[in-house]
């Protein structure tokens, strides 16, 4: 079967770039091998929210008009929220399709799936940043029966067993993990490295409110003078709850959750970690208080100044003295680790040289450069910081849809040049 | 930041380095170090090590000349105290590295520094390695290090500067994190 272009997901990305194709009029189908938006129906805990609020939930010609836009959702909304908007656009989606190989073939590429086999002249990568976790050396030491989970096996506390539990990672997910599991009776202990810290609300407004107003979310990958860096940042500690609390190692540390340093390795049933632990915290201290200075200096400059309550800023980040350095798991009464410790995309099924030493696809701004024709979407900081978000779609699936249409149209093989501001609205 | 007539100066190429770190991603295999040291046994808890090659970007290289140490313990040890103990030399890297990684970041940051002083110490607990006690280690309980720096540039900015010379210390990596070590005879 032919077709201009094929689509591989049915998530955010996968649809929004459908609708951009639509709009262009560009034959193509979008493959997933569940249904509409599986991952988030199917590879998320029941209380995981959006880290961002509704009113930021915008896709191409879709946004929030709900009773509550400073909320945030779960991820089975935010599945119904993209089946609906699926349905609405009209998307050519093959559900129950996976695709097994993506290869070259002149004059485009060949998708194989387990429904057959498709040419297309372009093929557009959109099966996220998250389909398997990516876990350090460590985890193949955890002595049994310690049990080993990770966010895509976590279903919720009443999972896992009485006794204390080990979470690694100080991301959004780890301290998210820790706190509710932590209420439930259960002792953590959280194991944290680099980290990026960020109060949920700062002088009334969400933070990615400031994210988005101050210009940072916008801010383009071939601006940043270190855009790996910013791609393989970890998740800010935030949580989306319906009071905008914030949720951090102090809020943790006050419930009990005792914090240590990055897990170093596991032998012989015991766990070490770092004494670097003070640093981590102060450098993402100074981290957030940079960032929180920037969005001062830009209310000041942007006269908004006068509508909001003033400037502060908050608690350092407390650590103990002396951080504990090992734990015997037995002893301690660890009874599970949760690996909060990120994730790798899944390539196995793509047969073409385009990824790098760490497994990840070489792009330009989410154009494939080494396979013309290809292209990458809903990648951390692929276009912009915004990227990253369910919002990030918007620009970048209008800037990459007309690259793609040059492209089909035989033109050059230039870098997709930014759409105009005013191209950009959701409406 | 101040603004000076003279551009600052604390002695470090930054350009090379980052030329180096641009380099060096799309070479991998050049980026690929190994640092040496050879010591011979001299009497008692008396050695003499040398430094003079390493390896790296891809081959042999070689310091301008060999540097040589003198490794002891002191009286109280009953030894000879013929040169500094092997833990006060770990002190001293850790020292050396943090000030390099001082100078570096504030060359990066246009900082400029008039003076930089460390000051190391170390809590041991010497059962452990006399083995009078199991549940001792023999290493360090807690180590400190103070800085003392003058420089054009606000306390939050310097603490800063030395917040970001632990990041990219390669000694305070070495000592706060698991590193494997092999011991291999003959």
């Amino acid at each position: 079967m032919r077709t201009e272009a094929v689509i591989i997901g049915a998530g955010h990305a996968g649809l929004a770039m459908s609708s951009r194709l639509t709009d262009r009029s560009i034959d193509h189908v979008v493959l997933e091998r569940g249904g509409v938006a599986n991952s988030w129906r199917t590879e998320r805990w029941p209380g995981m929210r959006l880290l961002t609020p509704n009113w930021q939930t915008r896709l191409p010609g879709a946004a929030y008009h709900g009773p509550d836009p400073d909320g945030y959702q779960r991820a089975a909304e935010v599945a119904d929220l993209l089946a609906g908007y699926a349905a609405r656009i009209g998307a050519p989606v093959r559900a129950g399709t996976t695709v097994t190989a993506l290869r070259a073939r002149s004059p485009g590429y060949e998708v194989i799936t387990d429904q057959g086999a498709r040419h297309a002249r372009a093929v557009v990568i959109a099966t996220g940043a998250c389909n398997r976790p990516a876990l350090p050396d460590a985890a193949m030491d955890v002595p049994p029966p310690v049990k080993s989970l990770t966010p895509l096996s976590y279903s919720g506390p009443g999972q896992l067993p009485d006794g204390g539990v080990l979470v690694v990672g100080g991301s959004a997910t780890g301290v998210q993990l820790a706190d509710e599991i932590h209420r439930s009776g259960r002792p953590v202990t959280l194991a944290v490295g680099e980290q990026v810290r960020l109060p949920r609300v700062y002088r009334g407004r969400d933070i990615f409110w400031w994210l988005e107003s101050a210009g940072i979310l916008g801010q383009r990958y071939d601006q940043l003078a270190d855009v790996a860096r910013a791609r393989h940042l970890p998740s800010p500690q935030l949580v989306g709850t319906p009071e905008r609390r914030t949720l951090d190692l102090n809020t943790l540390r006050a419930i009990g959750v005792r914090i240590v340093g990055r897990l170093g390795r596991i032998g012989d049933g015991v766990a070490q970690f770092s004494g670097g632990l003070a640093n981590l915290c102060a450098l993402a201290d100074l981290k957030m208080n940079r960032a929180l200075d920037a969005f001062d200096a830009w209310a000041q400059d942007s006269g908004t100044d006068e509508n909001l309550p003033r400037p502060h800023r908050f608690e350092p980040t407390h650590v103990e003295a002396q951080p504990v350095l090992t734990l015997n798991l037995a002893r301690s009464q660890i009874r599970t680790v949760i690996w909060a410790t990120g994730y790798r995309p899944d390539y196995s099924w793509l047969d073409i040289p385009v990824t790098g030493r760490n497994g990840l696809i070489r792009h330009d701004g989410g154009v494939v450069t080494a396979a013309p024709g290809l292209y990458l979407l809903g990648m951390p900081v692929l276009r912009r910081r915004a990227s990253t978000y369910i919002h990030g779609a918007v620009p970048d699936t209008a800037e990459l849809s007309d690259h793609l249409r040059g492209y089909l149209a035989g033109g050059q093989h230039p870098r997709a040049r930014p759409v105009m501001p005013a191209q950009l609205s959701s409406g | 930041m101040t603004v000076t007539d003279a551009p600052i100066d604390n002695g470090v190429n930054v350009a090379a380095l980052i030329e180096a770190r641009t380099a060096l991603t799309e070479q991998p295999a050049a980026a690929e170090f190994k640092w040496r040291a050879t010591s011979t046994w001299q009497r008692g808890t008396h050695s003499h090590a040398v430094v003079e090659g390493f390896s790296g970007l891809g081959g042999e290289q070689s310091h301008r000349r060999a540097f040589t140490f003198d490794l002891d313990h002191p009286e109280v040890f009953a030894s000879e105290d013929n040169g500094a103990t092997p833990v006060e030399y770990v002190l001293v890297a850790l020292a050396g590295c943090l000030s390099a990684g001082v100078a570096s970041v504030a060359q990066l940051r246009e900082i400029q520094l008039r003076s930089v002083k460390a000051t190391v110490e170390g809590d041991m607990d010497i059962l452990g390695i006399l083995g009078g006690d199991p549940e001792v280690r023999n290493g360090f309980q807690d180590i400190r290090v103070h800085f003392d720096i003058d420089a054009d540039a606000s306390p939050a900015d310097i603490e800063a500067l030395v917040a970001q010379s632990q990041k990219r210390s390669a000694v305070y990596d070495i000592i706060t994190n698991p590193t494997n070590v092999t011991v291999r005879t003959n």
